[in-house]
């Protein structure tokens, strides 16, 4: 579904992904662990397209298209969706309005109808509640005064909803407590499917007790250095990344 | 008297001898009704997306068209006149409501009031007129569309509109243009008096042609919009949404004269390519307990200037007066400016004056954003520009707040990248 070889990307003229090679088919969920400034979130925005991002080696495959020739826009179309670290406030910008217009341009792109006002709230009630959030929070201004777990729960909503075939989830469980960890981590296990592709980038193992990888990845200095199965991720949370650090 | 140079706008000198002072459509008779109206003319309406009977239909809304300067239509009359409310153009509210025009005409804008007002006074020749009777609810929205269509055709436009003890109307005033080449003036006078416990709102879409991208052509707008409020507890409420015109100059003001009477000014002024707004507003209090809000919110684009002008006033007399300001600045691309002028003058101790202001650029991470969710980046830059400007939007009667809405995203396109 998604294969990445000898990827390099800079930003702001330094190299930080150093040659990444890597693939995940379809029904897979991969994991990305790393110290920090290991490139983990710069990959994410690559894959992205995010302006700044400059990609200077390797090709990016993407459901069969070039990745890397196309605008954020149309990766999105494509089903490609990335879960921010930081998700970024829309002042007077209404959350439901924000995720029906999201919702239409990609199912416009898909080919298929547009929901109208009613029948977007109806798909949108049932979602709400199942991440333990209040349909209050679709009136507010897109994260605008969110706290940490309610903007990354809002993340899981839009990904929720807009059904993408492979989600890149940038640190989502960082300022999370364990009982909205526990929630987020259900929202998107609920999502994992045989036709679906998931990244993980976490930090910390203690995500990935709650939605296990099929692989796990481990990127250091913007290589990818070690790769296994889930209990790699318990491996490096016992030891930590000193070691893999020193090598690379 | 003199063109007034203080504000910041550039133009070249107008040549007010080579303006044509009237200009009516070509037809034969006045039509009595919509089918008598020139098909050419509803044809027009049509592709500039208001359709006459559709307004009708679907708001209850009574259309009093303005076509070049000789009203062609005017409709809803009947239920109007049933509630009393005469709503008319000008021409025939001097022929059928004489006594009304002379008590009120000039009384909030004198002729002597500034060069453009004067302008309009020697030269005026229709507009709209407005009488709500005592303790009457207008029974619709009103509403007015102002077209300019003929070439160098100066409009001077008059409006007036009394509200009178305890009554209440909503008006709304809509302005597109067809392209031109060559600058024509506007220099329209709307005055508003709401006596005791009245209250006015006044609602304006203005899209007039704003010149091209590189600011040829265009509408000059100098317009002067007042209202007094003359009775205690009486109400003005302008809210104005200003994405046309090469140059905006207008400061719809309110004169707070009755003890407790209220002033409310919200609007939003995009201005992209080479466009220049100067706009903003004037609240005099005189009467103790008066209050008056501003909520100014402007947008930057192209080369476009952005300025925000407004005068709040304490009078001695003005007991508790209170006014809150609030002067918001978003700035598209590294070329255009956002400029606010304050000015605050309050001669009685007990007034409290609030003023806060933000300049803020749309930022790169929000566009990444909303792109990653799969808009495209003016459907972005439509979305972002619409949260900046809700607090206005949210004042505008239904119908048009959905195509103000529409008219921001369009008013930005190609501004981004």
């Amino acid at each position: 579904m998604l294969k990445i070889e000898g990827l390099k990307a800079s930003v702001e003229g330094k190299e930080v992904l150093r040659g990444i090679d890597l693939e995940v088919p379809a029904g897979e969920v991969h994991a990305i662990m790393g110290p920090n400034g290991s490139g983990k979130s710069t990959l994410g925005y690559v894959l992205a397209g995010r302006e700044g991002y400059e990609v200077t080696e390797g090709t990016v495959t993407f459901r069969g298209q070039d990745l890397l020739a196309m605008e954020p826009e149309e990766r999105a179309a494509a089903g490609l969706f990335l879960a921010f670290q930081y998700p970024v406030e829309l002042p007077g910008v209404g959350n439901a309005n924000f995720l029906r217009q999201a919702l239409n341009a990609v199912r416009r792109a898909r080919g298929e109808p547009e929901l109208d006002a009613m029948q977007f709230l109806k798909l949108v009630r049932g979602k709400v509640k199942a991440l333990g959030m209040t349909e209050e929070m679709l009136k507010r201004a897109v994260n605008v005064g969110f706290s940490g777990g309610e903007k990354k729960r809002n993340e899981i909503l839009q990904m929720a909803i807009l059904e993408p075939a492979f989600c890149i989830l940038d640190e989502t469980d960082s300022g999370l407590d364990i009982d909205a960890l526990k929630i987020v981590a259900e929202g998107v296990n609920a999502l994992r499917g045989p036709e679906r592709g998931m990244l993980v980038i976490t930090h910390y193992q203690r995500l990935l007790d709650y939605i296990v990888p099929d692989r796990v990845h481990v990127l250091v200095g913007g290589r990818i250095v070690q790769s296994g199965g889930p209990e790699l991720a318990r491996e490096l949370e016992a030891k930590g990344y000193g070691e893999l650090q020193a090598a690379a | 008297m003199e063109e007034p140079r203080w504000a910041a706008v550039r133009y070249p000198p107008i040549d007010y001898q080579a303006l044509h002072y009237y200009a009516a459509p070509k037809q034969k008779a006045q039509p009595k009704s919509l089918d008598e109206v020139d098909p050419e003319l509803l044809r027009t309406y049509e592709k500039l997306g208001i359709p006459l009977r559709e307004q009708e239909r679907l708001a209850g809304v009574a259309v009093d068209a303005v076509f070049d300067s000789v009203s062609v239509a005017t409709t809803f009359k009947e239920k109007l006149a049933e509630a009393g409310v005469i709503f008319c153009s000008f021409s025939e509210a001097v022929r059928e409501h004489p006594d009304l025009v002379r008590r009120w005409l000039g009384t909030v804008v004198p002729p002597t009031d500034n060069f453009f007002a004067a302008l309009n006074s020697a030269v005026f020749s229709d507009g709209s007129f407005v009488y709500v009777p005592k303790g009457v609810r207008c029974p619709m929205e009103l509403s007015t569309y102002f077209r300019i269509n003929a070439r160098n055709t100066g409009q001077f436009e008059r409006t007036l509109i009394v509200a009178e003890e305890g009554s209440y109307v909503s008006y709304l005033e809509g302005c597109t243009a067809p392209q031109r080449d060559e600058n024509q003036l506007h220099a329209a006078v709307v005055e508003l008096v709401a006596l005791d416990e009245a209250t006015i709102k006044y609602s304006t879409v203005q899209n007039w042609y704003p010149g091209d991208a590189e600011g040829r052509g265009g509408i000059y707008n100098f317009v002067t919009k007042r209202g007094a409020c003359r009775g205690a507890k009486s109400k003005i409420s302008w809210t104005q949404v200003e994405t046309g015109s090469a140059i905006t100059w207008k400061y719809p003001s309110c004169i707070l004269q009755g003890e407790g009477s209220v002033g409310e000014f919200y609007s939003v002024a995009i201005t992209n390519n080479r466009q220049q707004a100067d706009t903003g507003t004037k609240m005099i209090h005189i009467g103790p307990r008066t209050r008056s809000t501003i909520v100014s919110k402007g947008i930057s684009a192209g080369e476009g200037q952005n300025t925000y002008r407004g005068l709040v006033r304490i009078l001695p007399k003005a007991q508790h007066a209170r006014n809150f300001t609030q002067c918001d600045s978003l700035l598209i691309g590294d070329r255009c400016g956002a400029h606010t002028v304050p000015y605050i003058e309050s001669r009685n101790p007990t007034a409290r004056v609030e003023h806060e202001a933000t300049t803020s650029r749309i930022a790169e991470d929000q566009l990444f954003y909303c792109r990653q969710r799969g808009l495209s980046e003016e459907e972005a830059v439509g979305l972002i520009v619409n949260g900046f400007a809700r607090e206005v939007l949210k004042e505008l009667p239904m119908e048009f707040a959905v195509e103000a809405q529409k008219l921001l995203a369009i008013s930005l396109e190609g501004s981004v990248g």
